[in-house]
């Protein structure tokens, strides 16, 4: 089942919606080399913030859905545009998100305190002038200020906030983010972390880092980032498969 | 936007205090049926205000829940419940309409199901 998400087809595109590129496949990935986690883990509530064209919210349904059909699903984007191009992909799939208008989780943040036992986000992380972040369309979904992390440090505090108390963050970094400091700064907070898959492609370095509440955290900052865990197998043989896409949106730079 | 997520949703407007739960002005409703699945419902009825929820499926024009929120144990054995229950939070869907703030009556629009939260910069 898990190469369903391999399936996952462009079904509608908007000039200011982000089309998948290698982040969304590297967060995509680390959830399919985690799946087996997160079918035990059982979650309620997974929520995905910045869901651009919603390839990850609906690779993570369909990967999670049949054996797990006790999820709701949630996903945010600021973009008006995204959250509309996110709907039809998640319909052309048949499977369901609520879907939210919004800047991170503004609205969701009191209600929904305590209660998510997932949230994966592929956030602005691109270095930019400070003046780039917070525009609106397709620029919100890469500009990230000084170091790629204006927007990343807004989001953790939240996460932090929205997690329950077994709750798992799911993020994509860049090297450029300083990513070692970003587990330091969530071990503060009482999160473990480690590295679920580690990718370098022409341009860019990226991480994608899973973050769990680890309520016997010691104040020991020396293995802040403990494995550099080895992709299954399976998950590689997927990775060709998932060119699929990419083909189907032939106007895609990246 | 289903029930469980206005259920979720406060008004997130800067100096808004008592934002929850946004009113409903409903122009079009729909039922999608889904699965049932009782697991779900026993996991998210702790979370649920229910006097919001109540108040919001009847203004869906659904009044089969009761008042008061049942004790949790209904959830183990009252299969009718829970079909109420599941219908209620899942399968009417407010596609057309606006959630207005409590307190100071700004409305945030829902189109094609998909409500905006965005704030105005004088807002935040």
């Amino acid at each position: 089942m898990p190469s369903r998400s391999a399936q996952i087809r462009l079904v509608s595109s908007h000039p200011e919606v982000y089309e998948p590129c290698d982040d969304s496949f590297a967060l995509v990935d680390a959830l399919l080399a985690d799946r087996t986690n997160l079918l035990e883990h059982r979650p309620t509530l997974c929520m995905e913030v910045g869901c651009g064209s919603g390839y990850v919210i609906t690779s993570l349904a369909l990967m999670l859905g049949q054996e797990t059909p006790e999820i709701q699903y949630i996903a945010t984007d600021t973009n008006p545009y995204a959250v509309r191009v996110t709907r039809e992909t998640l319909e052309a799939h048949g499977v369901h998100a609520e879907l939210i208008n919004t800047d991170i989780a503004s609205g969701l943040e009191n209600r929904l305190a305590g209660s998510l036992d997932v949230i994966v986000v592929n956030p602005p992380y691109v270095p930019t002038p400070e003046d780039e972040v917070g525009r609106e369309g397709i620029a919100s979904a890469w500009a990230g200020g000084e170091n790629g992390r204006r927007v990343i440090d807004k989001i953790l505090p939240i996460a932090n906030k929205l997690l329950s108390k077994r709750g798992w963050l799911y993020m994509v970094t860049l090297t450029a983010n300083n990513p070692s400091q970003i587990c330091l700064q969530m071990r503060e907070r009482g999160f473990a972390s480690r590295i679920v898959v580690q990718r370098s492609t022409e341009e860019e370095s990226l991480h994608v880092i899973k973050f769990w509440r680890d309520f016997d955290i010691q104040a020991d900052a020396k293995d802040v980032v403990t494995t550099s865990s080895i992709l299954p197998a399976r998950v590689m043989d997927l990775l060709p498969r998932l060119s699929f896409w990419r083909s189907g949106s032939s106007n895609n730079s990246c | 936007m289903r029930l469980l997520t206005h259920n979720m949703l406060s008004s997130n407007i800067k100096g808004v205090t008592n934002g929850f739960p946004l009113r409903i002005e409903a122009e079009k409703v729909v039922e999608k049926q889904v699965e049932i699945n009782h697991d779900f419902l026993r996991n998210i009825f702790p979370k649920i205000e229910w006097k919001a929820f109540v108040d919001a499926s009847r203004i869906l024009g659904y009044a089969e829940l009761p008042e008061e929120a049942p004790e949790p144990s209904v959830l183990e054995s009252d299969h009718e419940f829970l079909g109420k229950f599941h219908h209620a939070l899942l399968e009417l869907h407010i596609e057309e309409g606006a959630l207005v703030c409590p307190e100071t009556g700004r409305k945030f629009p829902i189109n094609k199901g998909i409500p905006n939260m965005l704030l105005h910069e004088d807002e935040v």
